[in-house]
């Protein structure tokens, strides 16, 4: 069996040798900004965790920039034809860090234990499924209550991680001494963390992929500051840069340096979509003509264009582009001062002074919030820039404590994961800024999201999401921004960094230094 | 003597006391908490989730509660776990204390030593081309913004010349050991050290300069020239000594910063020290973490002013007298 399962892995290391060959070794310089708490990505999914951590950790499959599944721990899976059942075989020869073998009974853990005690994303998912078994060492089927055809999406190394049972069962999970000594089963192992310095990681030399990883050490760099970081990169210290490390202003002249690659790719799964939260609770926010006019006074080209760059694209409304089951339907907002104040005047808005709150995370978005009050006093909006730290700005909007506020989000894969929770009412819930925040209601509205995620087959899905889309594109319960660029900056040296729709955390396995 | 010293010990106890207290509440007072940080970088929370880290945490208790326990913990030196990092912040702070003591020592050295050298050249030279010179010198050291400097120093030297590294602590990686290992450092920390030191050398220039014309004008110097010692021992035994007094002063209040004062420096070089780690607790909300920064740098403050004023004594036993 073993023999036989090598020979696909052979045929698809000659497929991409067609490319160039890889050849193994050197170590590769990256920034991981800011430092995470830990990379324990059971625990711990904030940005900068899972880009470490997704090459220690990894799960049942990979999608590729379509996100379309790919094999990961999975080597082959079906789908039952009434949408209910799927079913996972897993590789063979699996081992965890430690040497013990990796089998479905540490999924069976992860998926009904340690995920569902410690991630509500997981919690979420599951409460689609019905049962999950595993009639063997290597396969698990989960049976879903209803069809829920973004289930095979749900598989990702951070939204699904696989955790070793033998080292976490009966203990408790956020203290156990193996969150700093980190055992997965992924292509490189946790090698050293000098904390305020750098993480370093190694070779998994015993991975199930013959060959494979390429790279000997990954070093993941802590540089606090903005400008140093450009430096590091400017020098040669560091040799990637990954998406959203750097302020934007300085990304042009880093890109024109010398032997200098730069993708946007990497991001499909992640699908950041940004947009400006009105509280539709208040005056003139609960007014959908106000809402409409500040989409029409908004220059959002201007701010793709000169804030970022060029990066990213102007968005059409509450699903992103890379997501399945986008559609251009319904009124779209091109910049239109004009028609922007005639919407004022038809709802005899007052000139009352509103606060808008920049998400703060740097440079640009201080700089867009600036754009954004111009744009909104040229249609007769006063705005008063207020600014506040991290933890002030997650405490103004899951208390609701604002009138207009920057956010970005990630959609996940599927509108049913990431883009339905902002709109339903069963999500207006203080405490969480994640959730539906502007407090927008529409009976409408729930009923097509709630039908949409589990109508089957995906033509059904397409019919309510259509639907859903042009119907919220109408009320603008957010003025919806842009579809988030952030290029990955690196030396051309560097052989295909980036080969799934979660970019550098997932794709390291397959990258390579050339001599 | 001893009595001098015991007094003051007991009133640093109190007053390290009250300053915890105080940050306690101060540090509560800000907007958010740890949980709310925490749930809002991992980019998904459900009410369970957030209940889940204020328990750990210890946050769903009154804080009266919280203070009671933090106080007991403290007196018996246990700073507490950072929420975040999920270790002993004891640990955190004393893997950070040498990267920062090397600094800020180093800094202190140059300073202090540069400073005095530069003032009293200066003051030597009154009105002459040198002494313009550094006295103009100061004057910029002395008016411009550290993280410029900084920024300046790192744009020349690591990129435009390449001779020193920009930022870090050592190189990662390059496996040096021994002797190797500390000539690696030490051009680390080149730059940060100068750039940190040269406010406080500016000061100590202008400091030293000023305080020496005055002392020069004074009666016992005119006495010693009368009695037809040299001038340069004149400026170095009767001079330069009777004008430390203020320099020392300062150097008690700069080396109560020793620990806490390098924030800027240590994040535009990426040097692991306190600084960041006190900078990074702040915006995170890390309590515990932040409170035991707290503590430390104001037991270093305590600590180097006790020193400074037995230091007086010896400089000038003309206090020893008096108290």
């Amino acid at each position: 069996m073993r023999r036989l399962l090598t020979i696909p892995f052979a045929l698809a290391l000659t497929v991409s040798a067609a490319l160039a060959d890889p050849v193994s070794g050197g170590k590769l310089d990256l920034i991981v900004q800011p430092e995470p708490p830990s990379v324990m990505i059971g625990i711990t999914t904030n940005g900068p965790a899972l880009l470490v951590g997704g090459n220690i950790y990894e799960s049942l499959l990979r999608y590729d920039e379509n996100l379309k599944p790919m094999p990961s721990l999975a080597k082959s899976w079906e789908t039952s034809e009434d949408g209910l059942t799927y079913t996972f075989h897993l590789q063979e020869g699996v081992k965890w860090h430690d040497g013990k073998p990796m089998t479905s009974a540490d999924v069976m853990f992860s998926v009904e234990d340690f995920l569902m005690k410690l991630q509500p994303r997981h919690r979420n998912l599951m409460s689609h499924v019905a049962k999950v078994v595993a009639p063997d060492d290597n396969t698990v089927v989960f049976t879903l209550k209803e069809p829920f055809e973004a289930f095979i999406r749900g598989f990702a190394f951070y939204t699904m991680p696989i955790v070793p049972k033998h080292i976490y069962e009966g203990t408790d999970y956020q203290t156990n001494p193996a969150n700093e000594k980190l055992i997965g089963t992924g292509p490189y192992k946790f090698a050293e963390w000098k904390r305020g310095s750098y993480i370093k990681l190694v070779k998994n030399e015993d991975y199930y992929l013959p060959g494979k990883p390429y790279i000997d050490e990954l070093y993941y760099h802590v540089i606090p500051d903005g400008a140093s970081r450009a430096v590091a990169y400017e020098t040669g210290q560091v040799s990637v840069l990954p998406g959203g490390s750097v302020e934007n202003f300085d990304i042009p002249r880093l890109s024109k340096l010398a032997n200098t690659c730069t993708t946007e790719k990497g991001w499909e799964y992640f699908a950041p979509l940004s947009w400006l939260w009105l509280n539709n609770r208040k005056p003139p926010m609960d007014n959908v003509k106000f809402r409409q006019a500040v989409m029409f006074a908004l220059d959002r080209e201007f701010a793709k264009d000169v804030l970022w760059n060029g990066y990213g694209k102007v968005s059409t409304g509450p699903i992103s582009s890379k997501v399945p089951f986008y559609a251009n339907v319904g009124p779209s907002y091109p910049h239109d001062p004009a028609k922007a104040k005639a919407l004022l005047k038809e709802m005899g808005y007052d000139g009352k002074p509103l606060k808008l709150l920049p998400l703060p995370y740097g440079e640009t978005w201080q700089r867009w919030a600036e754009a954004v009050k111009q744009n909104l006093a040229d249609v007769g909006i006063p705005v008063e820039i207020e600014s506040t730290d991290v933890a002030g700005w997650n405490q103004k909007t899951s208390q609701w404590d604002y009138d207009i506020a920057f956010t970005y989000l990630y959609q996940n894969g599927d509108p049913a994961i990431g883009v339905d929770r902002n709109y339903k009412s069963s999500q207006i819930a203080k405490g969480n800024p994640f959730n539906n925040v502007e407090g927008y209601s529409n009976p409408e509205v729930d009923k097509l999201f709630t039908e949409a995620a589990v109508a089957f087959p995906a033509a059904k899905r397409q019919e309510l999401y259509d639907k859903v889309q042009a119907k919220l594109r109408e009320d603008v319960p957010v003025a919806w921004l842009l579809e988030l660029g952030f290029p990955t900056i690196y030396n051309c040296n560097v052989e295909n960094p980036i080969s799934t729709a979660s970019g550098l955390p997932n794709s390291l396995r397959d990258a390579w230094i050339k001599k | 003597m001893t009595r001098f010293l015991a007094g003051r010990l007991v009133r640093a106890v109190f007053i390290l006391l009250v300053i915890t207290v105080s940050n306690f509440f101060l540090i509560h007072a800000a907007p958010g908490d740890p949980a709310a940080v925490m749930a809002g970088e991992s980019g998904d929370a459900d009410p369970q989730f957030l209940e889940q880290l204020r328990e750990r945490f210890g946050l769903d208790k009154p804080l009266y509660v919280q203070l009671g326990i933090y106080v007991s913990h403290v007196v018996r030196l246990d700073l507490g776990y950072s929420y975040r990092q999920q270790l002993p912040v004891l640990d955190l702070i004393l893997e950070r204390l040498p990267a920062t003591l090397l600094l800020s020592l180093s800094a202190f050295a140059v300073s202090l030593g540069l400073g005095i050298l530069a003032g009293a050249m200066a003051a030597a030279r009154q009105g002459r081309l040198s002494d313009t010179l550094i006295s103009l010198f100061a004057l910029i050291f002395y008016a411009t913004p550290l993280f410029w400097l900084a920024l300046m120093a790192v744009l020349l030297f690591s990129i435009e010349l390449g001779w020193l590294p920009g930022f870090g602590y050592e190189t990662v990686g390059a496996g040096y050991a021994g002797f190797a290992r500390a000539l690696d450092i030490a051009k680390h920390l080149v730059l940060p050290a100068m750039t940190l030191g040269l406010f406080f050398m500016a000061v100590y220039v202008r400091m030293t300069r000023a305080s020496m014309l005055e002392v020069s004008q004074m009666d016992f110097v005119k006495t010693a020239k009368a009695k037809g010692l040299r001038p340069r021992v004149i400026q170095r035994r009767h001079v330069l000594r009777n004008a430390l007094l203020p320099v020392v002063t300062l150097a008690g209040l700069q080396a109560g910063q020793l620990v806490g004062g390098a924030v800027l420096i240590e994040t535009v070089f990426a040097w692991p020290g306190i600084g960041r780690l006190m900078f990074e607790a702040l915006s995170q909300r890390d309590y515990n973490l932040l409170l035991g920064v707290f503590v430390v740098s104001a037991a270093m403050v305590l600590l180097f002013n006790l020193i400074t004023d037995v230091l007086y004594r010896f400089v000038d036993p003309r206090i020893r007298v008096a108290s």
